[in-house]
This record gives structure tokens, C-alpha cells and sequence, in this order.
């Protein structure tokens, strides 16, 4: 099972949902797989997704889901101790983890090596922390929206990428929709 | 009143309801400030480019957001500004402490003050620097300029402004 298998999927479950799209490739292949307005793309940044889902988490009331990657959350190890200090919203932080910078020729990362980010976002004060196989990723999401509050699934699966064209969707448009999804 | 409290004030009349900050000492007061009000959220982040993800959400979840940080910072922020501020038309103030000018006392510091304002203009980020502490009275217009353009603005406080070390 690879990243995009995962996403096809938990598509089904989060497509009604607000969604933040790590960037690259794991963008590339949700657009591909079932594009929503309720999607938020990432075309750029790396490290972030799960920071900018926490901060739409906190200042509204709608469930988002962040799909992250283990190389995303390795850069920006800190959104761990964020999260897991203001777990106020009903953020789904679900971390694709393949062991593997995807995007970029699938070298490995240190998740795939000693590196646990179960533990890590656990030691980083997160309380919700599912470390699932890649098959059982939607059924954990489906599960955390019904419990509700901060849940971070790491969800293990093999590297490897599937080919979809690059989003060509101006990023004033993405941004756009996605607000008006999240008034809606 | 305070100048901590007057630019915390003047971050509330704009419509402010999200702050997060990295320290610093200069700008300890206005920390200091945000965890005694209820009308804007505060949430600590650890590097200041989390901390423009973090704006950005609340932007996009209808709030509108500020960062609190210090220049030195601006070298770890490029790529973000660039490709999330900039790139999805954000609007973002950036209530910065300018270290390194009259009044520092570590060297190091004026490494990266020297390369405050060229950072800045390379980037085609609107810049604002406020030297005497009565220039805080352009803050409110500063404000409401930067929500108007939907771009980063920077907002410079050196040592002057805040009274020396």
C-alpha cells in the first residue's frame, strides 16, 4: 500500500470534511484522486500543513484534517509540542508515513530508520495518538471525528508515488474556494 | 496607558483575534500583555515560520491574524512568506523587534539588522519603522493598510522606540 492507495481510500470519509494537503506530490495525487473545494492545496512551503490545520482549527468550529507526511513533520518537529499544548479544536493531524521524501526521488527519511513520530507527538504532549497501518487510516479518521478533539494518526505505509499532473489551479483560487467552503 | 498595552489595543481595533509570537525581549511587554486578554487568542509557536502556518489557517478560517517576532527571524521566514503569504494573497502584520540598532549591545545582533531592510525590500514587503515611541500612533493605519492589500506588512520596533535596553 502506497500514499496514494491511502488516499483513495479515505476519500470517501473526508470529502465532506475541510482538508489541508501537505504540499507536492501528496497534493498532485488528492487533486487527481477526487478534487474538493473543501480541499486547501499546498503548492509551496514546506513543513506546514499541519500548522496551518491547527490554526483554522482554532478559530472555528469545523473539524479539519491535515494530511501531513513523515519528512513534512520532521522539518517542522515543533508543530508537535504546538499541537499537543492547544488541542482545543477537533484537528485529525493524519501523517502519511512512508519513510520517504516523496516529492523529491523518495530518499529516505529518519521515520523509516530509529525516528518514532507516534512517540515523538506523544512525548510532545499530544494525548490522541493512533499508530496505524495505511489500511486501517480511514477507519481511524472515521473514529476521530465521531470522538471529536485533536487526534494525530500516523499511518504507516510503503513509499512510491502514483503520476498526476501538477495543479495548475491559481493559488488565489484554491484559497478562495477553500474560505468559502469553510463559511459555508 | 502602557505602550504594551496601546499596540495590543490598537491590534484588537483592527480586528485582530489571533496572535502568535516568538520572544523576545523587547518585546516581553507586549507578550506579556496578550496572555492578559480575552479578545485575541494567543498561541506560542516555536519558529516563526510555524508561526505564519499557523496565521495562515486562522486567515483562511475568517480571523484575522498577527505575528510577533524578531527580525533575526526574517532569514527563516523567506521561503514561507514567498510561497504561502505572498503566493495565496494573505495578509499578514508582522509586529517585529528591529534588534542590532542604537541601544544593542550584542554584536551579532547587527548582523542581521543590517540585513533587515534589504530582506524586506527585496521582497516587496510594505516596511514600516517605528523609531520615536509616538510613531505607534500610525500603527491603527499600518493595520488596516495591511487587510486592505492582503500582503505581509513589516512593522520595525528598535530600542529607541521601546526605551532602550
Amino acid at each position: 500500500m502506497r500514499r496514494a492507495d491511502i488516499l483513495r481510500e479515505i476519500a470517501p470519509v473526508i470529502r465532506d470534511h475541510l482538508v489541508v494537503c501537505n504540499i507536492g506530490i501528496p497534493s498532485q495525487e488528492l487533486h487527481g484522486i477526487d478534487d474538493q473545494p473543501t480541499n486547501f492545496y499546498m503548492l509551496g512551503t514546506m513543513g506546514l500543513c499541519s500548522s496551518i490545520g491547527l490554526g483554522l482549527v482554532l478559530v472555528q468550529d469545523k473539524p479539519v484534517i491535515a494530511i501531513d507526511g513523515d519528512g513534512s513533520i520532521l522539518t517542522n518537529m515543533g508543530t508537535l509540542a504546538t499541537i499537543g499544548n492547544n488541542g482545543s479544536g477537533n484537528l485529525i493531524l493524519l501523517v502519511v508515513d512512508n519513510g520517504a521524501y516523496g516529492s523529491t526521488g523518495d530518499q529516505p527519511t529518519y521515520t523509516g530508520m530509529r525516528t518514532d513520530l507516534a512517540g515523538v507527538a506523544r512525548a510532545s504532549g499530544c494525548e490522541n495518538v493512533h499508530d496505524v497501518p495505511g489500511a486501517e487510516a480511514g477507519k481511524a479518521i472515521e473514529a476521530a471525528l465521531a470522538a471529536g478533539g485533536t487526534h494525530v494518526i500516523v499511518a504507516h505505509c510503503e513509499s512510491g508515488s502514483e503520476k498526476h499532473p501538477p495543479i495548475t489551479l491559481d493559488p488565489v483560487v484554491i484559497r478562495h474556494r477553500f474560505m468559502e467552503a469553510v463559511k459555508a | 496607558m502602557s505602550i504594551h498595552k496601546r499596540i495590543a489595543d490598537d491590534m484588537a481595533g483592527a480586528g485582530i483575534g489571533f496572535v502568535t509570537t516568538v520572544p523576545c525581549k523587547q518585546l516581553a511587554g507586549v507578550i506579556a500583555e496578550l496572555e492578559t486578554r480575552d479578545d485575541m487568542r494567543h498561541v506560542p509557536c516555536n519558529k516563526e515560520d510555524e508561526g505564519m502556518g499557523l496565521c495562515a489557517g486562522a486567515f483562511m478560517g475568517g480571523t484575522k491574524p498577527a505575528i510577533i517576532m524578531q527580525n533575526t527571524a526574517l532569514g527563516v521566514t523567506v521561503n514561507t512568506l514567498a510561497t504561502l503569504t505572498q503566493f495565496y494573497r494573505m495578509p499578514l502584520p508582522m509586529l517585529i523587534s528591529y534588534r542590532g540598532e542604537l541601544g544593542e549591545p550584542i554584536a551579532c545582533q547587527v548582523e542581521m539588522a543590517v540585513h533587515t531592510k534589504p530582506l524586506l525590500q527585496m521582497m516587496g514587503i510594505p516596511t514600516y519603522h517605528l523609531h520615536k515611541q509616538s510613531d505607534v500612533e500610525e500603527l491603527p493605519a499600518i493595520l488596516k493598510y495591511c487587510f486592505m492589500s492582503n500582503k505581509p506588512v513589516a512593522i520595525l520596533t528598535d530600542a529607541t522606540f521601546w526605551g532602550g535596553y
